[in-house]
């Protein structure tokens, strides 16, 4: 399949720009969720090594957005910060706040829940990319393969969290057990395509929502084997469809910061 | 037999000669106890004010106005924190005949004893806050820490080796950031000016009052006694003046300070003092962000009090 613009059929431009906006999007309030933590992370070591993951992330965010920019679809700065909450594709997962409080002032994050969704997160991002790596959009494959090497260290990393903190106190364990009841409720939509499910898997741009879906599980399941715990249920039905564009308020106020200096002059040079 | 350098004074006209011959100290080494306290007191100081300096500029990470600008404050920050995570291994590795640790340096922190420097209690209003920050106060700190970068203490001279060579970037980034808006609206340029017309005072404190008698106490005789450093703050903050008043200049903007004047003969700056009675409660943790950037530090940590328990239980 030819890759160029002037080429491809509206179908399959319609399919391969739903999907990059949401991988765009979700790295997009992924980062920002992750950079709210800059500075009050349990140790200095963590602070440095998460900001590195978050700027990854951002970049990766950057990545996908130039390439609906080279698919004509608008300039990457403006579908990062103008789209409002309606038409965002992000999983409700990458948008929920860190805990209670702004960012700005003393906010209450959890670290528990910071490290599960971190981890569930970027092992499905990892499954999205893997199968990237093979789209039948070439531009998006390539992006995928140098994703892919970073995510490698942003699974490790999250991996060895997960481990630690389910190994160790039983404070620690009930808050991460806490957590991952709240991350899984809202994980209905991470391997959701939306509405566009069936052009999107029809035009081969990744492997189906179920098989995907059944990698998720395969990758997380000798982790919990050796935790001897039991493997989270991804729900059926998601409680909101990311991808559909359905959000919480929780996106409208993460779009007032992302954006706040950026709408103060759109058509200027920062 | 009598040891070679059995006696303290012995082993302090020792410990002077191999500073005087440019050789290095070693966290080893043998030196006397107000080098040691004089270094943990800079070290540990300068480890905290990257720590405490991330907050002011995390606060426009997420607001940063483009993907790339975004992309370049994340990276900046975070070196910001991998700084103060070296400078408080080496203030650890002193601090090791007192029996103290990273934890007491943080309750130093919130009891007020450890103090970070005044410039990271400033509030931040608008974006070319950033860009000030980054140009200016990274600008003012290499010119201070790259005088450091023989010091006679060797673990610092390394690690500054490597904090320098971000600083430039970082100051970089700063520049870059004023630059866009400088060449921008009337309203982007508008708000560098008040960025420099508040930081002005910040940025002369910066580098400590000129004697000891402004504020009532100076590190910099033991210092400069030590090879620690070579210059006097006063002469640090002549030569800001030197590298940045052109620059300001250059860029259309003006100084907040109608004094100012160059002296060709002198080669000095005269300018207005800033107020040193407002900078000694700033450092007393009494400015404009004191209390609030200690109190987010102070939170955090109680906050994940759990999860270091929980990895020493990991580890134990």
């Amino acid at each position: 399949m030819s890759t160029t613009e002037n080429s491809m059929s509206a179908e399959y431009k319609e399919a391969i720009t739903h999907l990059l906006f949401q991988l765009a999007d979700d790295d997009f309030l992924y980062a920002f969720r992750g950079s709210e933590w800059l500075g009050l992370a349990p140790h200095i070591e963590e602070d440095v090594a998460s900001s590195s993951i978050s700027q990854d992330s951002m970049g990766h965010a950057a990545m996908f957005y130039h390439l609906l920019e080279d698919l004509g679809v608008g300039k990457a700065d403006d579908l990062a910060h103008l789209r409002p909450a309606q038409d965002r594709n992000n999983s409700i997962l990458t948008e929920r706040v860190n805990g209670e409080g702004y960012y700005m002032e003393t906010p209450q994050y959890d670290w528990a829940y910071q490290v599960v969704r971190s981890y569930f997160y970027t092992q499905a991002k990892k499954v999205k990319v893997d199968s990237l790596c093979h789209s039948s959009y070439k531009p998006v494959a390539e992006v995928a393969i140098k994703v892919k090497m970073e995510l490698y260290y942003h699974k490790l990393h999250w991996e060895t969290w997960f481990k630690q903190l389910m190994s160790s106190t039983d404070v620690a364990k009930k808050k991460m057990n806490d957590a991952i009841t709240v991350v899984m409720n809202d994980f209905g939509d991470v391997f959701s395509f939306g509405n566009l499910k069936p052009k999107i898997e029809s035009n081969n741009l990744l492997d189906s929502e179920e098989e995907m879906k059944k990698r998720w599980h395969a990758s997380i399941g000798p982790v919990f084997e050796a935790l001897q715990m039991e493997e989270p249920a991804i729900p059926n039905h998601p409680v909101m469809n990311g991808r559909n564009g359905e959000h919480t308020k929780d996106l409208d106020e993460a779009l007032l910061t992302l954006s706040e200096v950026y709408k103060l002059d759109p058509v200027a040079v920062w | 037999m009598t040891s070679l350098h059995n006696s303290e004074e012995e082993k302090l006209a020792h410990f002077m000669h191999r500073i005087e011959a440019g050789d290095k100290i070693e966290a080893d080494d043998w030196m006397p106890e107000e080098y040691r306290l004089t270094l943990i007191k800079l070290i540990s100081m300068h480890g905290i004010s990257e720590i405490m300096g991330a907050l002011p500029e995390k606060e426009w990470v997420p607001k940063a106005p483009s993907l790339s600008r975004k992309l370049g404050i994340m990276a900046k920050v975070q070196d910001e924190m991998g700084h103060g995570q070296l400078l408080l291994r080496v203030t650890e590795d002193l601090l090791k005949p007192y029996g103290k640790n990273r934890g007491d340096l943080m309750q130093d922190l919130f009891n007020g004893d450890l103090k970070f420097h005044n410039v990271f209690h400033m509030k931040t209003t608008t974006w070319a806050d950033a860009g000030i920050i980054g140009w200016l106060v990274d600008g003012a700190a290499i010119i201070t820490q790259t005088n450091m970068l023989g010091a006679s203490y060797g673990p610092y001279g390394r690690a500054l080796q490597r904090i320098c060579a971000e600083e430039v970037f970082h100051a970089q980034h700063g520049e870059s950031i004023i630059m866009a808006l400088a060449e921008g609206t009337e309203n982007q340029k508008a708000m560098i000016q008040e960025s420099i017309n508040y930081w002005w005072e910040s940025l002369l404190m910066f580098f400590g009052p000129a004697s000891k008698e402004t504020t009532g106490s100076s590190k910099q005789d033991l210092t400069i006694k030590y090879k620690i450093r070579t210059k006097t703050n006063e002469e640090f903050r002549q030569l800001f003046f030197d590298k940045y008043i052109p620059r300001i200049l250059s860029l259309g903007l003006t100084i907040p300070d109608s004094t100012i004047k160059f002296d060709a003969d002198s080669k000095i700056w005269t300018y207005k003092q800033p107020d040193w009675n407002e900078f000694k409660k700033i450092i007393k943790n009494e400015g404009p962000r004191s209390q609030e950037r200690l109190n987010l530090r102070r939170t955090s940590y109680e906050n994940n009090a759990w999860v270091r328990d929980a990895l020493s239980a990991v580890v134990n």
